[in-house]
């Protein structure tokens, strides 16, 4: 190195003869540079480099952590949403298949109303009918009765008031010429 | 206008033969080279101390001082941002800054260049990458020097880099198993002195592009944006100027890239040369 330092000096000597060759190699700056560079190395290494690179390892390990947690947590809800959305198709044929059934029941209940009501119907006309019959034939026969009572008494009434002997010798003898006629 | 006056234009282009004839460079390698002071002109200068341990001379220079400087910085930003992920794992401030910066030297540099077990030379990656990056920022701002602007320095740190590599490559594969993995499978035996040779000299030249690259990167920039401002002075006129200045500021832009750059590099290169050594099966 120094008569390398030395070789390079003497080519370099021209430029400057006042403050030497900034190839110049000066032993003490070689001992302070190695002095200063191992203590920098060593308190740095030991104040500086072991924290900082662990912390940044252990901010990684952390950002790797929650981001394969938030993950997890995403395909967990993920799936969760899936078993829910099969779950509401589920429910969804539930109440289909009950509405349905109901609708069935409702229909059948509907139609056996119905039936029973219009076999009471026809019964109730029937009944209607008949009574109305049996109320008619009992009307006629007391209305046939009441005539006749009202009848014979205009009969008496007439015959009553109309019985007088000229007009009773009259209508013989009007009847006994009509005979002899 | 002034201008068109003869006297001034050859005035001026004389000065600048003049400049160019003496040759004196000496006031742009003032601003790059290491020096013994602090400048703090016009405020003042202050001297540095000298030093020698054995026979060697240990003084503090400038690029020693800035160096320290991006340490204390370094120690200072990174116990707050230590402390603020104890408090709270959510980056809040100058946490989010560094942590851009961490979270790219791991995922960007580290994880691709060396793959399983880039968790052992991680901290030495981010020192690097970090203390080059503070080193390369120093130089920018006012009064400030570039340390990586000192082939020392970067060839210091391309040793460090060269040293990692090798001993992380020989603890994978154990001392025996590294050197014999350095030479390819299936090739002829009479090739293997060349191959030796060849491959001894691939493991020297990597550090060595290491160091010439972070240093002439930002050595150049600097001598770049002087020069332009220089030319303000050695043509003694007030032309220039917004030519300068705007030329100056577009490399100084340039310069901020560069820094980001080189810091890349030089920890990507690490990288891969650390990522070659431990996995050789590649």
């Amino acid at each position: 190195m120094n008569t390398l330092s030395y070789l390079l000096l003497l080519t370099f000597s021209e430029g400057g003869e006042k403050g030497g060759s900034p190839l110049d190699v000066n032993p003490g700056v070689i001992l302070w540079t190695v002095v200063t560079f191992i203590f920098l190395l060593l308190i740095l290494k030991k104040i500086a480099w072991k924290p900082i690179l662990n912390s940044l390892s252990e901010r990684e390990n952390f950002i790797k952590d929650s981001l394969e947690k938030a993950d997890k947590a995403q395909k967990e809800a993920e799936k969760l949403i899936a078993d829910n959305k099969v779950s509401l198709v589920k429910a969804e044929e539930e109440a289909h298949k009950i509405i349905e059934q109901s609708r069935e029941l409702a229909e059948k209940l509907k139609a056996q109303i119905l039936d029973e009501s219009k076999s009471q119907a026809k019964k109730m006309i029937v009944d209607a009918t008949s009574e109305i019959e049996r109320k008619n034939a009992e009307a006629f026969n007391k209305l046939k009765s009441q005539v006749a009572d009202i009848a014979v008494n205009a009969a008496e009434k007439i015959l009553r008031e109309n019985l007088d002997k000229d007009k009773q010798v009259k209508l013989v003898n009007k009847y006994l010429d009509d005979l002899k006629n | 206008m002034w201008i068109n006056n003869p006297n001034i234009v050859t005035d001026t282009v004389k000065t600048a033969v003049e400049a160019t004839k003496k040759q004196d460079t000496s006031w742009i390698m003032h601003h790059v080279l290491d020096a013994r002071e602090l400048d703090f002109l016009p405020f003042g200068v202050i001297h540095l101390p000298q030093l020698h341990l054995f026979g060697i001379d240990i003084s503090i220079t400038k690029h020693v001082v800035f160096m320290w400087l991006a340490l204390v910085i370094l120690v200072v930003t990174f116990i707050f941002v230590a402390r603020s992920y104890k408090k709270s794992l959510i980056p809040r401030g100058i946490t989010n800054l560094t942590e851009v910066l961490i979270v790219f030297v791991r995922d960007e540099i580290a994880r691709p260049t060396i793959g399983k077990g880039n968790e052992r030379f991680l901290p030495y990656l981010l020192t690097a990458f970090f203390f080059i990056l503070t080193c390369n920022f120093l130089g920018l701002i006012p009064y400030g020097s570039t340390a990586t602007s000192n082939i020392a320095v970067t060839a210091t740190l391309a040793t460090i880099s060269f040293i990692v590599v090798q001993v992380g490559g020989m603890m994978k594969n154990g001392v025996f198993g590294y050197f014999k993995g350095l030479i390819p499978h299936g090739i002829p035996m009479w090739l293997l002195p060349i191959m030796l040779v060849v491959e001894l000299l691939g493991l020297f030249t990597k550090p060595f592009a290491l160091a010439i690259r972070l240093f002439a990167n930002m050595t150049a920039g600097h001598i770049v944006i002087l020069a332009l401002l220089g030319l303000i002075f050695i043509l003694h006129t007030y032309v220039v100027v917004p030519v300068s200045i705007s030329f100056a500021l577009f490399i100084f832009l340039l310069e901020i890239l560069v820094a980001l750059l080189q810091a890349y590099i030089f920890t990507m290169l690490s990288g891969l040369f650390i990522g070659m050594a431990v996995h050789q099966e590649h």
